[in-house]
């Protein structure tokens, strides 16, 4: 069985967004990249898997500029056995320019599992994963929170708004993951020097027409900081009045 | 032209965020013209209980309902289908969903069948210069976007509880039905089993008015009763940091901030809760923030409107009595 990660390289989520010169990206001074946090679960749900079905191959695909190869290496590390690298250099493809080259990777490997985090933490459009999923005409499951594969079936769940969707999915098929799915491993020493070793290709990303024009990048007008209505239990009186009588929230 | 908006049900209910999406089509059906039109997929016993016509008071001028013995549940294939062939046949020149869990996932399958551009979870729409423009936050609301669109249709999901559903007493919308060709096939390969409850029937923190949230302060998982009986008595739903979600305290679903939700609420209530960058972005959009902490250096208050410094284990069972005597009393 062979099962595609696709991977995506973001900014850390601790880094404090600064507009670049252009209006329009993010300055990527001193901001650390690391492993979209959504698609570690992904890489553990492929690995653990793989382990589970006692063999099998899972290739890591990832789009972007020329360090997003360090996180692909990162995934080697964990435990995938080759990676593909979509080059693409300057302002970041929309989704569905991502998804389209994704899924014309994906094509011919005769994936029998196709795995995305549900959303990178960056642009959190949330789309890649489901438009993979039109695109090659796999079904999906979004957002997965748990799954068991017994056979051929797959059962997956995923949360809705105040309640809990039980899906049979029957493979090929896309399966987005949520935070909580499962515990992600780190890289082991010998991961990491296994992985130097392991197949890393680098293609160009096909080119085309954008589908989305981002105008420009802004920064939230700050919260004016409120007051300090009081210490300690003599403070909750006063703090019920103004909920009640200012800000009319209670 | 029309905007189309997609009218979510669920258990043969219509759900808030296609009455907002509805109301949004009408207001930018001024700059843009109409009509707006809906378009519902349900299995055919729902259709009396939907009450389609009365969405024209939120803003529908016309509703076309699809209908399958498949349409009950969520049908990831079938719901595709439903939408590609009303946009074949109204060719509209906006579509809108609302960005819930099912419109998150069948707008992007859409999006991809149509070959256009999708803009997700858009907090603001506004037509300059005869073109639609969205805002939508990224990185969990640390900055937004102001994006265009150069495909036809613009499609978007609009956030949950960002957009007001339209108000037009009395006006009713045309119902209309809409014939779709179902591969079964393909609607077998995921297909809805059944749809569990949430324990508690737990409202999603990213529809409440109201969220009371716990961190690191609470020293221990036990302790959460403390938040949960605030909660209750302020008719709000817990959320958590990712201190204590990472502990196993909380389950990753009440996770409020970057690697969980994005609220924005009418009250949001921080105990405990230093208020780490990648939290601060999933609240910071709330109408008002309290925190209650026992370092005046915290981060939290930098944002919060009111703050009340002070051990959480004495000013919360406090504060939840004094809510309960103001209801009691009110």
């Amino acid at each position: 069985m062979l099962q595609v990660v696709c991977i995506k390289q973001v900014p850390d989520t601790e880094t404090r967004v600064k507009v670049a010169a252009d209006g329009r990206s993010l300055d990527s001074a001193g901001v650390t990249w690391i492993l979209n946090p959504y698609d570690e679960f992904a890489v553990e749900a492929a690995l653990a898997l793989r382990e589970q079905q006692g063999g099998g191959e899972v290739v890591a695909i990832s789009a972007g500029p020329a360090g997003v190869a360090t996180t692909l290496r990162t995934v080697l590390a964990m435990g995938a056995d080759r990676a593909i690298h979509l080059r693409v250099d300057g302002a970041a493809p929309d989704p569905l320019t991502v998804a389209q080259a994704l899924a014309e990777a994906i094509r011919p490997l005769d994936a029998t599992l196709v795995w995305l985090g549900k959303q990178a933490v960056d642009d959190d459009q949330a789309q890649v994963g489901p438009m993979v999923a039109e695109l090659l005409q796999f079904p999906c499951v979004t957002a997965l929170a748990a799954f068991q594969m017994p056979g051929e079936q797959l059962v997956a769940e995923r949360d809705i708004e105040g309640g809990r969707e039980v899906i049979a999915v029957t493979p090929p098929a896309v399966l987005t993951t949520d935070k909580g799915l499962n515990e992600p491993r780190y890289a082991s020493l010998k991961g990491i020097m296994a992985a130097k070793k392991k197949p890393l290709e680098e293609r160009p990303f096909p080119s085309g027409a954008a589908h989305l024009e981002v105008l420009s990048l802004e920064l939230p007008a700050p919260r004016s900081a409120g007051r300090i209505v009081g210490q300690g239990v003599a403070g909750v009186a006063e703090l019920v009045r103004v909920l009640r009588e200012e800000a009319k929230v209670i | 032209m029309a905007i189309l908006v997609w009218i979510e049900q669920r258990q043969g209910r219509v759900r808030g965020v296609a009455r907002e999406a509805l109301g949004e089509a009408q207001r930018l059906a001024a700059s843009l013209g109409g009509p707006v039109v809906g378009v519902c997929a349900a299995a055919p016993e729902m259709q009396a209980g939907l009450e389609l016509p009365s969405l024209g008071e939120a803003g529908a001028d016309q509703v076309l309902l699809a209908t399958h013995a498949g349409f009950g549940l969520y049908d990831a294939a079938g719901y595709t289908a439903t939408m590609a062939a009303a946009v074949a046949a109204v060719k509209p020149a906006t579509v809108l969903f609302g960005a819930s869990a099912m419109g998150r996932d069948l707008a992007p399958r859409v999006a991809a069948r149509l070959g256009v551009g999708l803009a997700s979870d858009v907090t603001a729409l506004a037509v300059e210069g005869g073109r639609l423009l969205a805002r939508r936050p990224v990185f969990a609301g640390k900055a937004a976007q102001r994006v265009a669109f150069p495909d036809t249709p613009a499609m978007a999901t609009l956030r949950p509880k960002v957009f007001a559903a339209g108000a037009r007493a009395g006006a009713a919308a045309a119902v209309e039905s809409l014939a779709v060709t179902v591969d079964e096939a393909a609607s077998a390969r995921a297909r809805v089993q059944k749809v569990a409850a949430a324990a508690g029937g737990k409202m999603d923190l990213t529809e409440s008015e109201i969220i009371v949230s716990g961190g690191r302060g609470l020293r221990g998982p036990e302790h959460f009763a403390l938040i949960e009986q605030l909660a209750e008595a302020l008719g709000a739903t817990v959320g958590a940091s990712r201190a204590v979600v990472d502990a196993g305290w909380r389950p990753h679903s009440d996770q409020v901030g970057q690697t969980g939700k994005t609220v924005s609420p009418r009250l949001y209530v921080a105990v405990g809760i230093s208020g780490a960058i990648q939290h601060l972005a999933g609240m910071s959009s709330s109408r008002c923030i309290v925190a209650i902490n026992k370092d005046p250096d915290a981060p939290i208050f930098k944002v919060a409107d009111y703050g009340l410094v002070g051990d959480l284990f004495e000013v919360v069972p406090a504060l939840t009595e004094a809510v309960r005597h103001l209801n009691a009393h009110v």
